[in-house]
């Protein structure tokens, strides 16, 4: 199943750009109007695009390659192979969305709890709603409203990118400018996404609290504290992190767009970048990698849930 | 049976709220051209005012051609009126102000009006979206689900597949290919990145509808397919297939305004996701242009929180257990 979820994904990469009417080589030459046209087969040559082989042979050498780890050259960081444009940008994005991803989901399951286990009072509703409210922001368009309140008009933090330039790469100073940096992002994707952890633990969470046994565990006079996080909490948060499959292609997604929106250098701004340049070797290599970030998050989680669930974890006894 | 779904969703607080605001929108949307002050597109007000010629008075004929007939004088003067075109052009990325209560972004266009315009645009693409993608998980969940058997197990293996490849990095790689800009290619792309969530679910509420004991009575009586299929499942999957039609309109909207903000929209239509993408092109956030980048943003958030609150109301419908006690 996961292999076979990857092999779609490089398909997809490798018929969408032949399914589309025009070529790369064209498309390169309308934004760089200098070059004459003699020089297009040269271009086609230089990236591979003359291929006169029949497409599935061309097919397969595709797969072979990326099997390889020979992902092609950059179109517009030429001739920067796009493997090594990678590996600068993903530590970057790694950092940002686990770091958000993990506050989400503890901030968002925790109040989801609370919401469910005080259903009743004012603020539980106020927290329900505003997180819903949120939620329907697009998360590009959260990102700005941060920027402009926070990083414009306060000045607490800076507009865009990773890190202060000219500080030394390792120092303290750079280390802290990194996390100033970073606070902004990761505050927009923490926010944006809050909402949903929210809302699915707390109808798990009120499902559970009708169920016959937390009724029994009350009639004994167990502590509410035992009964709230062993009883019902524990069973509620199942569904959640299946959930959290579900939900992951969301949320990266949220993220990439968030790393456009702060010029942050991690693959999101790369795929940006590369859109504007018709850069269609890094575009299919960072697709590629989302497609199978999410399969491996996927993965986790159903480990997650083997340790969580009893009845799988015994089940695999 | 719609018309008791549609009376329970009005009677519900909260899904009256969220239907009080899509409602506005949507006349919003076909009142366009009579709220907005302006045309999306306009730059520049004209006005043409009846100026008469001065130098072509009665009185000057008169003088002019001294033995020519009072009558016919009078017809001169009065069909040589000139009419004077008056161009006003607006202020470009104007403030806020009475003629634009929104201010003009960088060509000169009425933001308020782009906004009103906009409208349109914007909910078309989710609604249809969302309306094509649920009639597509319901066909596909209806024929695996009550099938079954390798018709089945090849839908739900796609279904998966599709799944866990991410939706928006998917829109983005197809968009980026796609040549022609404008509104038909985004909700393609949307459909075909947005299927597989309302498949899935929907094709476990026809399994578990299937084991049911009125479905089984009526295969036992043999009933035909098409009976059990329509008049037996199908009507207990509308209050589901419902709250998958708004969550599907809100991720279509959110993922049109982002394409379009990304610049991988048709920039020259107007939609909510094309204002920010000029905004955004034009440093509106760093020229303090608040009136630029906020409404049309606050407006996507308002749409989706009425299909999150309509959806609230269809689970509590659905899930007695959500209901308040």
């Amino acid at each position: 199943m996961l292999l076979f979820t990857l092999f779609v994904a490089l398909s997809i990469n490798f018929f969408l750009p032949r399914l589309m009417p025009g070529d790369p080589a064209q498309a390169m030459l309308g934004k760089m109007e200098s070059i004459p046209p003699e020089q297009l087969d040269s271009i086609r040559a230089a990236f591979g695009l003359d291929n006169k082989e029949p497409l599935l042979a061309q097919y397969g050498h595709y797969i072979l390659n990326t099997l390889k780890g020979n992902f092609g050259v950059s179109f517009s960081r030429f001739p920067m192979p796009v493997a090594d444009v990678m590996r600068i940008a993903i530590p970057w994005t790694l950092a940002l969305m686990g770091l958000a991803t993990i506050l989400s989901f503890a901030i968002g399951t925790g109040l989801g709890i609370a919401a469910a286990w005080r259903r009743e009072t004012k603020l539980a509703s106020a927290t329900v709603g505003f997180f819903t409210f949120v939620r329907s922001f697009p998360y590009f368009w959260l990102g700005l409203v941060l920027i402009y309140f926070l990083a414009f008009k306060l000045r607490i933090f800076p507009i865009g990118g990773a890190y202060t330039v000219g500080l030394d790469r390792g120092s303290w100073g750079w280390w802290l400018s990194v996390l100033h940096h970073g606070i902004l992002p990761a505050l927009t994707v923490t926010l944006s996404s809050i909402g949903a952890w929210l809302l699915t633990m707390r109808n798990n969470m009120i499902n559970v609290l009708a169920e016959d046994y937390i009724v029994v565990a009350m009639a004994k006079g167990l502590p509410l504290k035992r009964i709230k996080s062993l009883y019902a909490a524990r069973n509620a948060i199942l569904p959640s992190v299946t959930g959290f499959a579900m939900s992951l292609g969301f949320i990266v997604g949220g993220g990439l767009v968030t790393e456009m929106v702060f010029s942050y250098p991690g693959i999101g701004y790369m795929l940006y970048q590369a859109v504007n340049a018709k850069d269609y070797p890094l575009m299919q290599i960072i697709f590629l990698f989302i497609a199978a970030a999410v399969l491996v998050a996927n993965f986790i989680a159903d480990i997650a849930i083997m340790f969580l669930d009893p009845r799988v974890r015994d089940g695999a006894k | 049976m719609i018309k008791s779904f549609l009376k329970t969703l009005v009677s519900n607080k909260k899904s009256l709220i969220g239907l009080i605001i899509l409602g506005v929108f949507i006349l919003v949307a076909i009142f366009a051209p009579f709220i907005a002050p302006y045309p999306p597109r306009a730059d520049r007000i004209v006005t043409i005012i009846p100026v008469g010629d001065p130098s072509r008075s009665e009185e000057q004929l008169s003088e002019e051609y001294p033995s020519a007939n009072e009558d016919l004088l009078t017809i001169r003067a009065t069909t040589v009126t000139e009419y004077q075109k008056h161009i006003q052009y607006f202020p470009l990325r104007a403030k806020p102000s009475p003629q634009h209560i929104l201010g003009t972004d960088q060509a000169g266009h009425d933001l308020f009006s782009q906004l009103v315009w906009g409208t349109r645009v914007s909910l078309f693409v989710g609604l249809v979206t969302g309306l094509f993608v649920t009639l597509v998980a319901l066909a596909l969940s209806l024929v695996s689900g009550y099938l079954g058997g390798i018709v089945d197990d090849v839908i739900s293996f796609f279904t998966n597949v599709m799944l866990v490849i991410p939706g928006l990095p998917l829109m983005i790689v197809i968009a980026a290919y796609v040549t022609m800009r404008g509104v038909l290619p985004i909700i393609i792309i949307l459909c075909i990145s947005e299927w597989p969530y309302p498949t899935r679910l929907l094709r476990s509420q026809v399994l578990t509808l299937k084991s049911r004991d009125f479905v089984r009575v009526s295969n036992a009586l043999g009933e035909r397919t098409s009976f059990i299929v329509f008049r037996e499942i199908l009507p207990n999957m509308i209050s589901i297939a419902m709250a998958e039609f708004f969550a599907m309109s809100m991720i279509a909207m959110m993922g049109e305004a982002t394409l379009e903000f990304i610049g991988l929209g048709n920039v020259s239509v107007v939609s909510w996701g094309t204002i920010l993408f000029w905004a955004q092109t034009n440093g509106a956030l760093l020229s303090g242009a608040w009136w630029w980048f906020l409404p049309p943003g606050l407006a996507i958030a308002l749409v989706g929180t009425s299909f999150v609150l309509i959806n609230f109301a269809i689970d509590e419908i659905s899930n007695p257990r959500l209901r308040k006690r």
